[in-house]
């Protein structure tokens, strides 16, 4: 396996008496796409800004690319691209000229049309950013975070305040950073973005990792107990059950020899946001 | 060098197409020589032995585009940047540090250049105020030294601004006043010798005499190298002030 892009050892940052990172080990490797879950507070763009060399950490070891963050220099940072939690790109450049503008900054640009068509702005490249829908500068925002070609990109909080569409969007473009082969951190509250976004997820709550691992095994979502509900002469019942298929059958073969029917049977398991609620909750 | 190239040309379109920057750093200093010459024109001014109010009022509206083309205009927009999360994001880039800075005072430095030939024109084309050809090299001199000393101020003074809604009203209170006390909006021969005084401990009224020296011919040197060298030293500590206390990052949030 290829060494970790991103490889982090205990680390810790306190803000005076607030501890806002307690403690945190993490792994992403390279083409991967690593989400960042949890509350607002919890901690997740201080751990991502200590990443991208903004912030100094109290303690712990840090690698980004093989590199301290804190004394990286300009060819590290020619090598990751950032989109920034909250930044109000400047309204009076066009799309183009913002990309443009970003690669310049670059020695070995991506072209700027192809990274236009990339956040799907083509029809948009000579509007002023200011013109544009909150949605459509954020894909901006990203654009400028790509035209360097990077090996590493951050997103901080990608879609928050978007509405659905922009949204759907917005994964689209994300999505299709992994098909260039781009190591993605990025950091949401949302769980269903984790879900259809990342490879792996951490949830992190209140400074500490709870839980990680994929999407669908976060939290020993695969074993934890089923439920079974139904009506039963206008009663809702409710059973939870870790051999889901054995208590299924009994349940029916029942209903089958007296004659009734199961009104509204449902079989569900824990959702990934019960798991999400329950691990941040419970801190 | 290609870089700091790259990022002004930027910065000159980014300032072209704010209207509030073009209103305030372009139109706004135009408005004033017309409406002061409009108001004072058939008078004179006590100096020199006595000259024309507009031959008064040229470079003293010349001193204050330059001002405000700099000081002002780097002030308000570092801080709009700053606040924006511009500058913070700008610093995630193998861009140094330094040319961002270098590319928003070359775009202040040719505005005022600018500003020096618009006014200069008017000036001329309106009023027959002279363009003291001749003295040229000494008055885009001390009109280089004078922009970016308060290129170095105007830098400074964003540590002390902590909104962008503060920007403007924090400028002002600076500026205005010291215009009214250093001869810029009322000419010195209307002014009590204590306001001279009080006005000489700051930068705008020892450049507006420099820069007036250069502009109007009399019996001294082109070049007042006492003046302008007061406008260096400020802007020198201006430029020490701004290594120290300059932030790249949002002050809220």
């Amino acid at each position: 396996m290829s060494e970790p892009v991103i490889s982090i050892r205990g680390l810790r940052k306190s803000y005076g008496e607030v501890e806002a990172v307690r403690g945190i080990d993490l792994e992403v490797r390279r083409g991967e796409v690593f989400a960042f879950l949890g509350p607002n507070g919890a901690g997740k763009t201080t751990t991502v800004e200590i990443l991208e060399g903004y912030r100094k950490r109290s303690g712990g070891e840090v690698a980004v690319l093989g590199e301290d963050p804190e004394r990286a220099g300009r060819e590290w940072r020619a090598r990751i691209g950032i989109v920034l939690q909250s930044c109000r790109l400047d309204p009076y450049l066009t799309v183009r000229e913002s990309i443009a503008l970003y690669a310049g900054y670059y020695s070995t640009p991506r072209p700027v049309e192809e990274t236009i068509a990339h956040v799907g702005l083509e029809s948009k490249a000579d509007a002023r950013v200011g013109s544009l829908s909150g949605g459509q500068r954020r894909r901006v925002d990203v654009g400028m975070a790509l035209v360097g070609d990077p090996d590493l990109l951050f997103l901080d909080e990608p879609t928050t305040g978007f509405d659905p569409s922009a949204r759907r969007q917005a994964w689209e473009t994300i999505a299709g950073l992994r098909e260039l082969g781009k190591t993605i951190l990025l950091t949401t509250h949302y769980m269903d973005e984790a879900q259809r976004l990342a490879d792996r997820v951490a949830v992190i709550a209140k400074g500490e990792i709870v839980a990680s691992g994929t999407p669908e095994s976060l939290g020993d979502r695969e074993s934890r107990p089923a439920r079974i509900a139904y009506r039963e002469g206008g009663r809702e019942v409710s059973l939870e059950t870790t051999t889901p298929v054995r208590t299924l059958n009994e349940l029916t073969a029942e209903a089958l020899a007296e004659g009734r029917e199961l009104e509204g049977l449902e079989v569900t398991r824990p959702s990934l946001e019960d798991v999400y609620l329950e691990l941040t909750e419970q801190r | 060098m290609s870089l700091v190239w790259h990022q002004f040309r930027y910065d000159q379109k980014v300032f072209w197409r704010n209207p509030a920057s073009v209103f305030f750093t372009v139109a706004f200093p135009v408005i004033l020589l017309l409406i002061f010459a409009t108001v004072f024109g058939d008078q004179t001014v006590d100096v020199r032995g006595g000259i024309e109010t507009t031959t008064y009022y040229v470079p003293a509206i010349i001193t204050l585009a330059v001002i405000s083309a700099t000081m002002q205009s780097l002030a308000m927009s570092l801080v709009i940047a700053r606040e924006d999360g511009r500058l913070k994001r700008g610093r995630g880039t193998p861009m140094p540090s330094w040319v961002f800075i270098a590319g928003r005072i070359g775009n202040s430095i040719v505005v005022a250049l600018l500003m020096l030939a618009l006014i200069a024109a008017i000036g001329r084309l309106l009023y027959g105020v002279d363009i003291p050809w001749g003295r040229l090299p000494a008055i885009v001199l001390t009109l280089v030294v004078g922009a970016a000393a308060f290129c170095c101020l105007g830098i400074a003074l964003t540590a002390a601004i902590p909104s962008q809604d503060a920007a403007a009203p924090i400028v002002n209170a600076l500026l205005l006043p010291l215009y009214f006390l250093s001869g810029v909006f009322i000419p010195d021969d209307q002014l009590p010798s204590g306001v001279i005084h009080f006005a000489d401990a700051f930068p705008i009224r020892h450049f507006f005499e420099a820069f007036f020296d250069a502009y109007v011919p009399g019996n001294g040197a082109a070049v007042s190298w006492d003046n302008l060298a007061v406008v260096a030293i400020w802007g020198a500590v201006g430029l020490l002030l701004a290594a120290r206390f300059f932030r790249w990052t949002p002050r809220g949030g």
